[in-house]
């Protein structure tokens, strides 16, 4: 995908736009991999400094570590726990920590090398000793070494951007993107990556440009260097020239005009020319968004990730902590709806470091974690719920795979409800719920599931990847990766007629809701509601209110005759161009 | 300063769980408090020096205790080992 093109000393590179916009920049490299532990010496003024980022490494260590103990401990074998435990000992070890403290004071050195010095003079002893039961401990000393250090740096890393930058990197996480936008990054580049993992769908609705999948960018680019990002067409242009820079200037400008322009839709309703009105609201899991879809004209909120508030923290937030970010949200919006995702993650995301799965996205997530944490699931409940006095807040669950689950699901919230009605707390009896179908189990049962909520949400990232068996994320496969493919369609046809069966609403929250090329379709298969990222939605506006409802039918009808991802997309692109000729499409 | 020497007298030895007992008890007392075993000393308030001991059942230890409360304390950590570090 990636190709270099040097010319004047600057160099062109094309990967995969990720994100929108045109940023001209600084380049500031983030190593993702765990560095070297330098030793280097410190200023005498900075001692407190870095003695407080030592004591804030320490609490974080100890929360993670409680979490474990405290919730995955059915989750967990009683030997790791053991280990867990112990650990959390050692970082309760005043002796050794205020050893560590002085060290740094006396010596003026980094906190790190302090760590690694301290931690390795007791790990040779235990290695050297007869006792396998000891040595067997210089694991356990190993460990929390390093979950020490891994947090020391992490506390540097907030602290070291510097503002204005351009980040350059092997790979993002959608926690570092998130750290990105609220220290005023300008955008990012990464050497992997696709236009569909979570740090590029973070991006985008946070509106900040990014160009991925670029292979070897972080071995051409060195710190400081100017970089022109295009995440329009996926092209980085490192020492750019001054004529390109200019160039690039002009370009940025043509776009802010066209998106002006687009803007003057906000106001008008989303609906076809024959007045077929549809729902277009958006995807957001940050509160920080909220401006943002306000100003393009949203419906609401179609899909709010509410593991938002996890990544943000260090442990499982509270029913309180969970509740206010909640409420605030439903105020914020109101009175238009919000659609509350309850968490999916997978393990990883909730114990950081410590439970690792063979294959994660077929793994413990979602609605499975749920189901399987009571406690943490009901407390998600009763926050959803204190928060939906206004009636403007809705539950959706994520990663249903059978009709079990929606039942199992229902039944704890009813008995949290019950427990509302008991105490006499305010809420809304009637909140509507729904589940996200995106595992194909839970797509050909799309109308039972339906008979027993108030509406599904298609969600077609991971519905792709499980009705294709292509990851995503692995470059190998990833042209497979094709939202247009003939059984994908076939299946979300089915879904929403069998939804509409039932007379439940069918909406959809997926990437596909926010592609141009998919809209007349998907209004043509009956779908009521687009969740979008923000950014595209009056893109999408423009073409619903440019097409007819009857015209629409007759584009999906032929589109599903068609037997090849190809031919479809060709297709589409006609009928799109036919009918907005001067729609910007990428690719 | 008072030196005492004990004897580990529960199964386990000093490893994690009766290490933290020790640790614990020991930092309700203001003295200092070292634990010397085959040529290696360790602060005994100090649950990583402990653990290195590798202190076994049967094992002898020599404690030394420094300060304002170390008679206090001395009898309060023999007494401890005495009973097993309440290991159960």
């Amino acid at each position: 995908m990636s190709e270099i093109k040097i010319q004047n000393g600057s160099a062109t590179l094309l990967g995969i736009a990720a994100s929108p916009g045109i940023v001209i920049g600084t380049s500031y490299l983030f190593s993702k991999k765990i560095p070297r532990i330098d030793k280097t010496q410190i200023f005498k003024k900075d001692v407190d400094q870095e003695i407080i980022r030592f004591d804030v490494a320490i609490e974080h260590s100890k929360h993670e570590l409680e979490k474990i103990l405290n919730i995955a401990s059915n989750h967990v074998n009683q030997q790791e726990l053991k280990i867990f435990e112990a650990q959390i000992l050692i970082l309760q070890d005043v002796v050794l920590l205020n050893g560590i403290k002085k060290r740094i004071k006396d010596e003026l050195t980094n906190s790190e090398s302090v760590v690694e010095t301290e931690f390795t003079k007791y790990q040779n002893i235990m290695l050297g000793a007869k006792d396998e039961y000891l040595r067997e401990r210089a694991h356990e000393v190993d460990d929390i070494k390093n979950r020490i250090v891994r947090n020391i740096q992490q506390e540097k890393l907030t602290s070291r951007f510097e503002k204005n930058v351009i980040v350059v990197s092997d790979s993002l996480t959608a926690g570092d993107t998130i750290l990105f936008s609220r220290n005023n990054i300008l955008g990012f580049i990464t050497d992997g990556g696709g236009i569909t993992s979570h740090s590029s769908l973070i991006a985008r609705s946070l509106q900040l440009p990014a160009v991925v999948g670029l292979k070897e960018i972080t071995k051409i680019i060195n710190n400081g260097d100017t970089i022109i990002v295009d995440g329009y067409d996926g092209i980085v242009i490192v020492r750019p020239t001054d004529d390109l820079i200019k160039k690039y200037n002009q370009e940025k400008l043509r776009h802010f005009e066209f998106e002006d322009k687009l803007k003057t839709l906000r106001d008008q309703p989303a609906e076809t020319l024959d007045k077929h009105k549809v729902i277009l609201s958006s995807n957001i899991e940050f509160i920080d968004e909220v401006p943002v879809i306000l100003k393009q004209g949203s419906q609401g909120i179609g899909l709010y990730r509410s593991e938002g508030v996890l990544i943000s923290k260090y442990s499982i937030p509270t029913e309180e902590e969970q509740f206010i970010e909640y409420d605030k949200l439903a105020a914020l919006i109101a009175p238009q709806k919000i659609v509350i995702r309850t968490f999916d993650v997978g393990g990883d995301k909730i114990f950081f470091d410590d439970i690792h799965e063979e294959n994660p996205f077929l793994g413990w997530r979602g609605i499975r974690i749920s189901l399987d944490m009571i406690d943490m699931f009901k407390n998600q409940l009763r926050a959803i719920l204190r928060a939906s006095s206004r009636k403007n807040v809705e539950i959706m669950f994520p990663m249903v795979s059978g009709f079990e689950e929606i039942i199992a699901a229902k039944k704890i919230l009813s008995e949290v409800k019950q427990e509302f009605k008991n105490k006499n707390i305010q809420f809304d009896e009637n909140i509507k719920i729904g589940t996200v179908i995106e595992v194909p189990s839970a797509a050909l049962l799309a109308g039972d599931l339906a008979r027993e909520l108030d509406f599904l949400s298609i969600g077609t990232n991971d519905l792709l990847q499980f009705v294709l068996a292509v990851d995503r994320n692995n470059e190998k496969v990833s042209k497979l990766f094709n939202k247009f493919n003939p059984g994908l369609l076939r299946l979300i046809s089915q879904v929403i007629s069998q939804t509409k069966l039932q007379n439940k609403k069918i909406a959809m929250c997926g990437e596909m809701a926010g592609d141009p090329l998919a809209t007349i379709l998907l209004i043509g298969l009956g779908l009521e509601e687009f969740s979008v990222i923000p950014d595209i939605l009056p893109e999408i506006k423009k073409i619903i209110r440019s097409i007819t409802l009857a015209h629409a039918k007759k584009v999906a009808e032929h589109a599903l005759s068609l037997l090849t991802s190809i031919e479809i997309q060709n297709y589409l692109k006609e009928e799109l161009k036919r009918i907005i000729p001067d729609i910007p499409l990428s690719q | 300063m008072i030196e005492k020497k004990v004897v580990i007298k529960n199964k386990t030895g000093l490893h994690t769980r009766p290490a933290a007992t020790l640790v614990k008890f020991a930092a309700k007392f203001n003295s200092e408090f070292f634990i010397m075993k085959d040529g290696m000393e360790i602060n005994g308030k100090s649950i990583i020096g402990v653990m290195t001991l590798a202190a076994e059942q049967g094992a002898s230890l020599h404690l030394r205790f420094d300060g304002k409360d170390e008679k206090l304390m001395s009898k309060a950590i023999v007494d401890l080992f005495n009973r097993g570090l309440d290991d159960v």
